[in-house]
C-alpha cells in the first residue's frame, strides 16, 4: 500500500483454540497460506499454536517481536472483545505499541458458525488477509488517561442503592443519592416480613435508611430526578431536577403537625398500593428518610382553589412555602450507579384472574400492605370490606411471569413471596390456604427449608396453572365465593376450589421508564427493559459504558440478598476506580486536519456530544477530544476527508476491505 | 463445492450491537451462510458510503450494513444518520444501474444473535438470486470504470 514508507514486518499467529478452531478450520493451511500469499503485504512469519492466549502462546509473539523486529502483529483467534487486551499486552511487553496488534476473529465468526471445513478455511484466510491489510495501516496510539472525579452519583434509593451509597460513603468518599419519591427505601419499605427468615422489613431497613440520611458523606436528593448526563467516565456532569416540596427543609423539624392539620385525604396509590389513604401534605410512611413532608400540589386545595393553607397556619417553624419552584442543580461525579429497581406487573392484564373486577382478589403488594402493622388494616388480613377474616385463601404463583402472553421470564421471587404469604395467613387467621404453583422454585440459602416448613404448617399445594378465578357459582358450596378453576397436574384432573380471598403473586417488570433511563445514561437494556450487564456472568454489575454501574432489580428480578450484594459489588468497583485516580481510555477519537477543512460545517450538527466547535475567525472546525466519544459519524461525513478517526481510519477500513476480498480478485485475475 | 453461485458479501457491524450479536451467534454455535465477511466499526454512523462503493467495486456482490435498533445507538442517535445515508446510497446505486437491493440495512442488538443469523441467511439468498455483480472486473487498474468490452480487448 504505502510504498514510500519502509516495508512493514507482520507476524501472523493462528490459534487452534484447543479444537474450537481447528475442528472446522485447517489451521496449518491458513498458517502456510499467510506466509506465502501475504508475503507481499509484509508478512514475514506465520505460526500456529494450540492456545495463543496461554502464557507460552504470548511468549511466542513477544520473542518474535524482539528477535525478528516485527512491527505489526495479527492474531487469528477469538473475538477482540475477549482477548484484544491480552495480545495488545503481549506486544506492549515486547516493546511494540499495543495498537499495532489486530485480532482476526476466526472462532466466533468462522469455526463456530460454519460447518464445511473447506469453505470455513477459505473464509478464515479472507478474515486473516483483512486483518493483515488493516494492521499495516494501523498507527501507534497512546492510551488516554483521564483523572477520576472522586464523587459518585447513585440513582435510586431502594435497598440496592442505599447499600451502594453506604459502602462508598463509609470508605470516605462523597455520594449523591438521588431518589424520585419523597423518601428512600424502595419496595422493601412496603413489606411486613421478609422471607426466608421472616424478620420484619422495617426493622432491618430503617437503620440503613437512617444511616444513609445522616451520613456526612451522603447528600440525599429525594423528590428529585436526573434530567441530563454529559461527559464520560471520570468526569460526568449530571443535572438533577429537585421537584418543589413546598416545605423548606432547613426549617422543617419533621414534627408532622402539617400532616395532622391537613383536612384533605387522597388514596395512596404508591406506598399503600391503593389500599389506604394519605393526607395531601405527607410523608409516605412513619420512618421516612428524610423526615420532611411534601405537598402533593395537584391535589392540594390551596393550589386548586387558592384557599386553605391549614399547614402553613399551623407549622410552628414557618417551613411551608407555596412559592417554591423546581430547581436544577449540576453535580460533577466520576462514576454513576443505577439502582432504579422494578415495577410490579399490572394484574389487571390477566383479566381471567378478575383483579379489579372481583373485590376479594388482591395483588401481592396489596397483601404486603395488609400484613403490615402500620398498614391500612393495621396488620389484619381481611376481605375488601375491611372487617371479615377469610376462612380460605388461594395464592396464585407466576401471575404475568413465565407466560408467553405477558413476560417470558421467571420473576424469581414469587414462589418465596407466595410461601411467605401462606405462612402469614396461617399464622394470623388459621384459614385454609391453597397454593397454586407451576413449578416450585426455591433454590437459595434456607429457601427450600422454608418451603418444607410451610408444607408442615398445612398449606395445601396444587400443582397447575390456574385457568380462571370466577364468582359464577355452580352449586351452593360455591355460592358467594371466588372459585379457582385449575388443572391439578399431579392428580390429573380439573378442580374448582371455592375460597374467600385470592392473592395474586404478581411478577416483576422493568421500570415503565427503564428505556428512557437507559438512553439518558447511555447504557443498553434488553427488549424487555432490564439493563444489560457488561457480561452476564463475569461482570454483572458493569455496563458497556465505562463509569456506569448497575445494581439490584434494575438488571432483572432478584431477592433482597442478591440486590444488596450487587449494591456492594457496584460500590467496590467504583471505589476501585476512585482509588486508581485515573482511568485509561482507548484512544479512539476524531480530529480535524485544519489545513484540509473547508469550513463547510457539515460535521458540526452531527455530533451528539457537541464535541465539534467552529472557529468563525479561521472558518475551520475543531473537535474537543475530551468530549468526542469516537463514534466516527463526523469522519464519515466530512466531504473534504479532513477528519481522521484513530483506530478506525479510512485507510484501515479500505485496506481491510481489500484484504477481505483478496481471494475474489486473485481468482478473477 | 456445489455449482450454485456463491456470493461474497461484506458486512459492516457496530461494535456495541451487531458485532456482539455475531459474537453471541458464535458462542451459541448458531450456523449461518459463510458468504459474509464482517468488518467492525465503532458505530453504524462511521459507515462512509465510500466503504460500500469500495466493497462493491472490489468484488463484493452485496453489502450488509448493521447497527443498533433505532433509539439504542451507543452514541445516542448516530444510527439515524446511518439510515439517512443508506437511503441516499440506494438511490445513487440505482442511478448507477446497480440493483439497490445489493445493499441492505438491518438492526440487531447485542442480544439478537438469532436475528443476525437469520438476516445473514436471508440476505445471502437474496444476493444469490440477483447473481454476481462482478464490478471488480469492469474497472481499469486506476479504479475508473471502463467498458466491459474494452477490458476484454485489453486482456486479449
Ligand atoms: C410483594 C413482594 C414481596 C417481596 N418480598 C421479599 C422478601 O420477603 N424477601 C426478599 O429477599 N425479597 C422480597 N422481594 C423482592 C424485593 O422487593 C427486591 O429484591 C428488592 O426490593 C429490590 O431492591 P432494589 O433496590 O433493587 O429496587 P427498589 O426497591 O424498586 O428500589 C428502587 C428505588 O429507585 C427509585 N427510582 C426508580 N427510578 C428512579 C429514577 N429514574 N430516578 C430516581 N429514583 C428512581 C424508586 O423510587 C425506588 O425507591 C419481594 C418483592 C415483592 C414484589
Ligand atoms: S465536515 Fe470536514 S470540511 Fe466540513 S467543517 Fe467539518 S471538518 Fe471541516
Ligand atoms: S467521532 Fe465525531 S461525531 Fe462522533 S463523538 Fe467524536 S466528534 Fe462527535
Ligand atoms: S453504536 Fe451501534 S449503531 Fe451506533
Amino acid at each position: 500500500m504505502s510504498a514510500e514508507t519502509k516495508k512493514p514486518k507482520v507476524g501472523v499467529y493462528v490459534c487452534h483454540c484447543g479444537t474450537n478452531i481447528s475442528h472446522t478450520v485447517d489451521v496449518e493451511q491458513v498458517r502456510d497460506w499467510a506466509e506465502k500469499t501475504l508475503g507481499a503485504e509484509g508478512v514475514v512469519i506465520s505460526r500456529d499454536y494450540k492456545f495463543m492466549c496461554s502464557s507460552l502462546g504470548q511468549e511466542l509473539i513477544e520473542k518474535d517481536i524482539k528477535e525478528m523486529g516485527l512491527d505489526r502483529v495479527v492474531v487469528a483467534a477469538c473475538s477482540p472483545h475477549l482477548h484484544e487486551m491480552t495480545f495488545r499486552g503481549a506486544s506492549k511487553r515486547a516493546g511494540l505499541n499495543p495498537y499495532l496488534t489486530e485480532l482476526a476473529s476466526i472462532r466466533e465468526q468462522v469455526s463456530w458458525v460454519h460447518t464445511d471445513k473447506e469453505v470455513a478455511t477459505e473464509k478464515a484466510k479472507a478474515v486473516v488477509a483483512g486483518a493483515v491489510e488493516r494492521v499495516v495501516q494501523n498507527e501507534p496510539l497512546e492510551d488516554i488517561r483521564v483523572p477520576i472525579h472522586p464523587d459518585t452519583l447513585v440513582v435510586g434509593g431502594g435497598i440496592a442503592g442505599i447499600q451502594a451509597a453506604l459502602e462508598i460513603a463509609n470508605a470516605g468518599f462523597k455520594v449523591y443519592l438521588v431518589e424520585r419519591e419523597p423518601s428512600i427505601g424502595g419496595h422493601m419499605a412496603q413489606f411486613d416480613k421478609t422471607f426466608p427468615t421472616l424478620d420484619c422489613a422495617a426493622c432491618i431497613l430503617t437503620p440503613r435508611m437512617f444511616e444513609a440520611g445522616m451520613h456526612p458523606n451522603i447528600e440525599l436528593l429525594t423528590w428529585s430526578e436526573v434530567t441530563n448526563v454529559a461527559g464520560y467516565v471520570g468526569n460526568f456532569t449530571v443535572t438533577i431536577k429537585k421537584k418543589p416540596r413546598y416545605v423548606i427543609e432547613e426549617l422543617c423539624t419533621g414534627c408532622g403537625i402539617c400532616v395532622e392539620k391537613c383536612p384533605k385525604k387522597v388514596v395512596d396509590d404508591v406506598y399503600e398500593a391503593g389500599l389506604g389513604y394519605r393526607k395531601v401534605v405527607y410523608t409516605p410512611f412513619a420512618q421516612a428518610v428524610p423526615k420532611y413532608p411534601v405537598i402533593d400540589a395537584p391535589n392540594c386545595t390551596y393550589f386548586q382553589k387558592g384557599t386553605c393553607k391549614a399547614c402553613e397556619k399551623f407549622c410552628p417553624t414557618n417551613a411551608i412555602d407555596f412559592n417554591q419552584k423546581e430547581e436544577f442543580i449540576n453535580v460533577e461525579v466520576g462514576n454513576i450507579i443505577l439502582a432504579t429497581g422494578y415495577d410490579l406487573f399490572d394484574a389487571r392484564r390477566v383479566s381471567n384472574y378478575g383483579y379489579g373486577r372481583l373485590a376479594n382478589v388482591f395483588t401481592s403488594i396489596e397483601f404486603e400492605r395488609m400484613c403490615n402493622a402500620a398498614g391500612p388494616t393495621s396488620g389484619n388480613i381481611v376481605l375488601r370490606d375491611g372487617k371479615t377474616q377469610p376462612k380460605s385463601v388461594g395464592i396464585i404463583h407466576c401471575v404475568g411471569s413465565r407466560d408467553k402472553n405477558y413476560n417470558n421470564y421467571c420473576s424469581s421471587i414469587c414462589c418465596m413471596q407466595s410461601l411467605k404469604f401462606a405462612h402469614l395467613v396461617k399464622e394470623r387467621t388459621g384459614a385454609t390456604v391453597y397454593d397454586f404453583y407451576i413449578d416450585m422454585r426455591t433454590p437459595m440459602k434456607a429457601y427450600d427449608e422454608f418451603y418444607q416448613r410451610v408444607m408442615d404448617e398445612g398449606t395445601l399445594f396444587v400443582r397447575g396453572k390456574v385457568a380462571q378465578v370466577t364468582n359464577a357459582a355452580r352449586n351452593e358450596h360455591e355460592e358467594g365465593k371466588l372459585i379457582i378453576q385449575v388443572e391439578d397436574t399431579l392428580a390429573g384432573k380439573q378442580r374448582r376450589i371455592p375460597v374467600d380471598m385470592v392473592v395474586l403473586s404478581t411478577g416483576m417488570e422493568p421500570r415503565h421508564d427503564a428505556k428512557e433511563t437507559s438512553h439518558l445514561f447511555g447504557i443498553g437494556c434488553s427488549s424487555d427493559g432490564w439493563f444489560t450487564e457488561k457480561h452476564p456472568k463475569l461482570d454483572p454489575i458493569s455496563t458497556m459504558t465505562e463509569g456506569i454501574m448497575i445494581a439490584g432489580t434494575a438488571t432483572g428480578p432478584k431477592d433482597i440478598p442478591a440486590s444488596v450484594a450487587q449494591g456492594a459489588a457496584a460500590a467496590a468497583r467504583v471505589l476501585d476506580k476512585i482509588l486508581q485516580k485515573e482511568v485509561v481510555l482507548e484512544p479512539i477519537k476524531a480530529s480535524v486536519n485544519q489545513e484540509q477543512c473547508s469550513g463547510c460545517r457539515i460535521c458540526n450538527g452531527l455530533c451528539p456530544y457537541n464535541a465539534i466547535l467552529f472557529h468563525e475567525d479561521r472558518m475551520v472546525s475543531e473537535i474537543n477530544p475530551a468530549l468526542c466519544q469516537g463514534c466516527g459519524t463526523c469522519v464519515a461525513a466530512c466531504p473534504a476527508g479532513a477528519i481522521n478517526g484513530t483506530g478506525f481510519s479510512n485507510a484501515q477500513i479500505l485496506a481491510q476491505i481489500d484484504g477481505l476480498l483478496m481471494d475474489v480478485n486473485l481468482a478473477g485475475a | 463445492m456445489s455449482e450454485q453461485f456463491e456470493p461474497v458479501i461484506i458486512g459492516f457491524t457496530c461494535n456495541w450491537c451487531s458485532y456482539r450479536a455475531a459474537d453471541l451467534a458464535g458462542t451459541a454455535r448458531m450456523k449461518y451462510a459463510p458468504n459474509v465477511r464482517l468488518i467492525r466499526l465503532m458505530c453504524s454512523g462511521r459507515l462512509d458510503p465510500t466503504f460500500v462503493m469500495k466493497a462493491l467495486a472490489t468484488g463484493a456482490d452485496g453489502v450488509l450494513i448493521t447497527g443498533c435498533h433505532p433509539g439504542e445507538c451507543h452514541y445516542v442517535e448516530q444510527n439515524y444518520k446511518a439510515l439517512r445515508r443508506y437511503l441516499l446510497l440506494r438511490r445513487v446505486l440505482k442511478g448507477m444501474g446497480i440493483a439497490p437491493e445489493r445493499v441492505k440495512l438491518v438492526w440487531a442488538s447485542a442480544a439478537e444473535g438469532t436475528k443476525l443469523t437469520n438476516e445473514i441467511n436471508t440476505f445471502v439468498e437474496e444476493i444469490r438470486a440477483l447473481g454476481p455483480l462482478g464490478w471488480n472486473k469492469k474497472l481499469a487498474g486506476n479504479g475508473h470504470a471502463v467498458e466491459e468490452l474494452a477490458v476484454e480487448e485489453v486482456a486479449a
